[in-house]
């Protein structure tokens, strides 16, 4: 069923883009798109510019030069639809222990963006939620303190938050920070599924390069500039990981 | 034992109490979870500057303190946004600032009189008409701004980084939401005082904090705790003849303390 699925083919699209903080140089003419379906995993370096690419398309920052068109328009352009994109951000900063929210009324933020001024959650917004817990399988948390849970399950409560906004595409900054070894495994196998049986599109930043290599289709090789783009088998040899992290470091490779 | 209400000016005070109580911690939530509690007191002590005016000027100093703090308020977050100096020291800026331009006007005019005292303190007597209808619209409006803005307030105090990705006007937001906290401090200061609006602002809150419940219903608990200070206080005030200010703030206090203890082992 795949019931993110939207009409436009690509989803997001990025034409030279450049971008740098004064004269430092962050992004050098970083072009490719993302369609429909697609499940892309985003490694490089530390400081190779990944997060600061994600900021870009979500709209945080603005590229030097260049053009972002997300869903079909310029990323400035978005009004509501912004909201379509799913973002999970990497840590949950402002997040302490202090802040007093239930999982439910988390998640449901996902729509608020969503409605207007004085908006009240229709039946429709209601089984988004309801919908989107569901498939996090965090529904019987609904009504604990964000506090309460552990990492991996505060990651899924935002996974949750991310989709009851209906979104078109999931953009997650390295999801598995903060989340322990055995249930990393797991965490990539829903983002699997959420691909392979909701057909949503998926596009993430990570620094495991071993598990994700055998999950997703491309992978974007980052480095300042686009080194390669392509199917993820392609991709992950010695050349072209050389290429990105430079040649001091043993690359071991090991079937799964 | 209500034989109290047979007089104008109590009526009046339990109706801006009232007001006051439902208000404050509406808006103090959002300081509270955005750890900006310091903001309160920052702008009570700019408001100060609004009452010396009107006491100089003779114009109601309920209406001269609340376009000061509104002014003021919205200076603050563009120094903030600006960067230029420290979120913190800005609040210490103006609080310090306030208070000495507040009393450079009040020397320049008549000197201190009782008439200051009972707005740095609170004081039930000097609620005037005038003041509970000024009270009562802003109230209302204030009421309103929190409906229609109450999700788009939370989302950014739980993270304001994914209300701008979800593309939430955030720096309006977030000057609004200052606003309304100058207004309410204004409106406060009637009953509770300068002084110590920030404490009502703020104590009702980090007491509903303690049962751990949704925010929603950590909003409401508030709400109820403040209520029930403010009534109290202004029944202590009258019959035991104490600043009012001071009695709400000091039964808020204690009921701060009961939720802690009631709650330890959450």
């Amino acid at each position: 069923m795949n019931i993110f699925k939207s009409k436009t083919e690509n989803l997001i699209e990025l034409k030279n883009v450049n971008f740098s903080y004064g004269f430092n140089s962050v992004l050098e003419d970083v072009s490719f798109s993302v369609k429909v379906g697609d499940y892309i995993g985003i490694i490089g370096p530390n400081g190779g510019g990944k997060t600061t690419l994600l900021n870009i398309i979500l709209g945080l920052l603005k590229p030097t030069s260049g053009q972002v068109v997300v869903f079909g328009k310029p990323v400035g352009q978005l009004k509501k639809e912004r909201a379509q994109i799913g973002y999970v951000p990497q840590r949950l900063s402002q997040l302490d222990v202090n802040f007093p929210a239930t999982v439910y009324e988390i998640v449901s933020s996902g729509r608020t963006a969503l409605g207007n001024l004085f908006h009240q959650f229709t039946k429709h917004d209601k089984e988004e939620i309801e919908k989107a817990m569901e498939i996090a399988k965090i529904s019987q948390f609904r009504d604990k303190l964000i506090n309460s849970l552990s990492g991996g399950e505060r990651q899924r409560v935002m996974i949750a938050r991310a989709l009851a906004g209906s979104p078109k595409v999931l953009i997650l900054d390295e999801p598995t920070t903060g989340v322990d070894i055995s249930s990393q495994e797991q965490f990539y196998q829903f983002l699997a599924d959420l691909n392979h049986k909701h057909g949503l599109t998926i596009m993430f930043v990570s620094h495991d390069i071993d598990i994700i290599a055998n999950e997703v289709h491309s992978l974007l090789l980052l480095n300042k500039k686009v080194i390669s783009f392509g199917p993820a088998k392609d991709l992950i040899n010695k050349d072209y990981l050389e290429q990105l992290y430079g040649n001091k470091i043993n690359f071991t490779f090991h079937k799964h | 034992m209500l034989g109290i209400f047979q007089y104008d000016f109590i009526v009046r005070a339990f109706i801006a109490g009232s007001l006051t109580a439902i208000i404050a911690p509406l808006i103090g939530i959002f300081l509270v979870v955005r750890r900006y509690s310091l903001m309160a007191d920052t702008l009570a002590h700019v408001s100060l500057v609004g009452v010396a005016i009107g006491l100089i000027t003779n114009l109601n100093p309920v209406f001269t303190s609340l376009v000061t703090a509104v002014v003021a308020s919205v200076i603050v977050e563009r120094l903030r946004e600006s960067k230029k100096v420290f979120g913190e020291s800005i609040l210490a800026l103006f609080l310090s600032g306030g208070l000495a331009l507040a009393v450079v006007l009040i020397s320049l005019s008549h000197g201190f009189s009782v008439n200051l005292v009972s707005y740095l303190f609170g004081s039930i007597t000097t609620v005037s008409a005038l003041d509970i209808y000024i009270i009562g619209t802003v109230s209302i409006f204030i009421l309103a701004a929190v409906m229609a803005l109450y999700k788009r307030l939370f989302l950014i105090s739980f993270n304001e980084e994914l209300a701008v990705a979800n593309g939430l006007n955030v720096r309006a937001l977030n000057i609004l939401l200052i606003v309304l906290a100058a207004i309410t401090v204004s409106l406060s200061m009637r009953i509770v005082g300068v002084l110590l609006i920030g404490a009502l602002m703020i104590i009702p809150v980090i007491s509903a904090i303690q049962f751990k419940l949704s925010f929603f219903r950590t909003l409401i608990t508030a709400v109820v705790i403040s209520l029930i200070s403010v009534i109290s206080g202004l029944f202590a005030s009258y019959y035991l003849n104490l600043a009012s200010g001071g009695t709400i703030v000091v039964i808020a206090l204690i009921i701060f303390c009961v939720s802690l203890i009631i709650n330890r082992n959450k």
